[in-house]
């Protein structure tokens, strides 16, 4: 198993990396981060545009640019400057753990509402509760997560404005020049989590139960399940140990091809909440012509679909004994 | 053509010995079975009506009003809903009905094209890959690997300064560029399949060309795993389209779609809801009924799927 895992740990690398380069290349093919620099009020002289061109490289053909970019990243742990000339790399850091902490609370409470809304359909089926399921699902996965959040602004206004005081916010990730103890501080992000993420974990949620019905259906009718009642486990048990297992197997390959999905759920996100994340970030960077923000952005993108896809390799080994062996 | 093809003549069998039994057993033909199945599915037929009438709002709508989306009234700016202007007015008195009404037309129409566009290319590169395995199977595969890695939402946003100021059929062709990969794998699985049933493997020994075999042999044999991909595609691609178009990305200024609609509609959305609501709710409409008939089709298309087996 450790041979399985490597070789997919190197083959996600060298997608890395490709993934990585695509993205400088279609950058620095599209960008033209000169023209914010020619185009001011009164014109700068053209020696400075041209110092400009030089200290961003503009001056060298696209692979080599890439590799001048590539060894900062890899020798000195430097992801360059921006157009502005600011260092990427704090940035970088600072904006990386405001979007995986969406990511993250997003992801977890999505996918267990998900498989346990999808089992319970599956287990029900054509009760109210599947129908209600299904219909919610479908409705959620019709509507855009930049409409989702928007709504759940306005469903939200109310509450707030019944309770007098600010009990869920709206806009950024933490209170500006807010102070005080840790707990203080906990709760604060808490109330601007909440949200943000129901806003992600909604999406998620109808999108993994919709999966994980039809694979428990498919389980549910095997002969398996029926031999595991038969020597006598009570239906639950058999049903959790041996029928949710089993279903679970497909979800850590859907796991694996949704991460792109909660990446640009985040994106929407955090432009509709004002939060200041990775999100936001790439979004700026196309609008200010930045390329090496975007290719730092890439790399952070596919190390995330990385980390998502060896989870769910991993995970696939844990729930299929078959792989394992292999 | 002097070689006779193959699926004919096995069609032409096959009707014959249906003939035969069909003097005391009436036969069903599979287009009949298909659409009693269908319409068997409430919810599919409702879809398939707002479709229907979401396609006649956007087309029709626009000549029942005096105003065209880019015409201002200068009597009435950011007006709620009223007898002469049905959606309301924005900041700068332009009728929201008749802006909704083209931005449902324009992301409509790049929804049916692109999504036409995706599903015509995962054919071809699925049932490709999975025809001629060895290195074309490989580098293929290899290419949708990468291609799902990074989102199609940040590769095309990223690509946006190309078409900026250019037709949105650049977009359109962008659209569908990006999003075809998974389609393109089930393809090939089943390509690989259909490659080892007689009905391929007597073409390919009476000598008939491998492009050839896949365009009238094989592809038509999953046409019904096509046309539900293309269903679905229908949605996801007007998703894709709204999203960019929300970020500026997408359909560009002075054009609308119902993307450009809703940005302009967010930041008021809890002070004057009618810029928002009109077209995020027609988008979804639209969205959702789509997937009703994509489902509905594939219980009725796809005898293995749900409990659609009783005919």
């Amino acid at each position: 198993m450790a041979a399985f895992l490597a070789r997919r740990l190197l083959n996600y690398l060298v997608l890395c990396v490709l993934a990585t380069f695509m993205a400088f290349a279609l950058a620095s093919a599209t960008f033209r981060p000169l023209d914010a620099l020619a185009q001011r009020q009164p014109p700068p002289p053209a020696s400075t545009i041209e110092a400009k061109r030089v200290a961003l490289h503009l001056d060298v053909p696209i692979p080599q640019r890439f590799g001048i970019w590539a060894e900062g990243v890899v020798l000195h742990g430097n992801f360059g400057t921006t157009v502005a000339d600011a260092p990427i790399n704090d940035e970088l850091w600072r904006r990386a753990g405001i979007s995986l902490r969406l990511f993250l609370a997003g992801t977890v409470i999505g996918v267990i509402a998900g498989v346990l809304l999808g089992v319970t359909a599956a287990i029900k089926q054509y009760k109210i509760f599947d129908h209600v399921t299904t219909l919610f699902s479908f409705l959620i996965l019709s509507t855009p997560v930049f409409v989702i959040g928007t709504l759940l602004k306005v469903l939200w206004l109310p509450v707030n404005q019944a309770a007098g005081t600010q009990i869920l916010y709206f806009n950024g990730e933490s209170t500006a020049g807010f102070s005080g103890t840790g707990w203080e501080m906990f709760v604060d992000r808490l109330q601007h989590l909440v949200l943000p993420t129901v806003a992600i974990a909604i999406g998620l949620a109808a999108v993994y139960s919709r999966y994980q019905r039809s694979a428990m259906l498919d389980v549910l009718g095997s002969d398996f399940l029926r031999t595991a009642q038969a020597k006598g486990l009570r239906r639950g048990q058999a049903l959790f140990k041996h029928g949710l297992r089993t279903a679970l197997i497909p979800m850590a390959t859907f796991f694996a091809y949704n991460i792109g999905l909660l990446i640009v759920g985040a994106t929407f996100t955090e432009k509709i909440f004002t939060w200041h994340g990775m999100g936001e970030w790439f979004i700026d960077s196309i609008n200010t012509h930045d390329i090496n923000a975007v290719a730092a952005i890439a790399l952070f993108v596919s190390v995330m679909v990385l980390i998502a896809g060896m989870f769910s390799d991993i995970a696939y080994s844990a729930l299929d004994p078959r792989v394992r062996i292999r | 053509m002097t070689i006779p093809d193959p699926v004919m003549v096995a069609a032409a069998d096959q009707a014959t010995e249906t003939r035969a039994i069909g003097e005391d057993v009436q036969a069903t033909s599979r287009g009949r079975l298909v659409l009693r199945r269908f319409l068997r599915k409430k919810l599919a037929v409702f879809g398939l009506f707002m479709v229907v009438c979401l396609f006649l709002l956007a087309f029709l709508g626009p000549h029942l009003t005096k105003w065209t989306y880019t015409s201002q009234d200068y009597t009435a700016f950011l007006q709620a809903p009223s007898s002469s202007h049905w959606f309301g007015t924005t900041q700068i008195g332009e009728d929201v009905f008749a802006q909704t009404m083209r931005g449902l037309q324009k992301s409509l129409i790049i929804g049916l094209l692109a999504a036409l566009l995706t599903t015509g290319l995962a054919a071809i590169v699925g049932s490709f890959a999975g025809y001629f395995s060895g290195w074309v199977d490989r580098g293929l595969m290899w290419l949708v690997d990468l291609l799902l890695v990074l989102p199609a939402f940040l590769i095309i946003a990223m690509l946006s300064p190309i078409f900026r100021g250019k037709t949105w059929l650049i977009f359109v062709v962008l659209l569908a560029a990006f999003a075809w990969m998974i389609t393109a794998r089930v393809v090939r699985g089943l390509t690989i399949s259909l490659k080892e049933r007689e009905f391929v493997q007597a073409a390919k020994f009476m000598g008939v060309k491998p492009a050839r075999i896949i365009f009238r042999h094989i592809l038509p044999s999953m046409a019904s795993l096509l046309i539900i991909d293309y269903t679905i595609n229908v949605g996801g691609v007007i998703l894709a389209e709204t999203g960019l178009s929300f970020f500026g990305f997408g359909v560009q200024p002075p054009d609308v779609s119902l993307g450009t609609l809703i940005r302009d509609g967010t930041s008021s959305a809890l002070t004057f809801p009618w810029l928002f609501q009109f077209a995020g709710g027609l988008l979804i409409l639209f969205v959702l009924a789509v997937n009703f008939v994509g489902d509905g089709l594939r219980d009725a298309l796809d005898p293995n799927s749900g409990k659609s087996r009783a005919r």
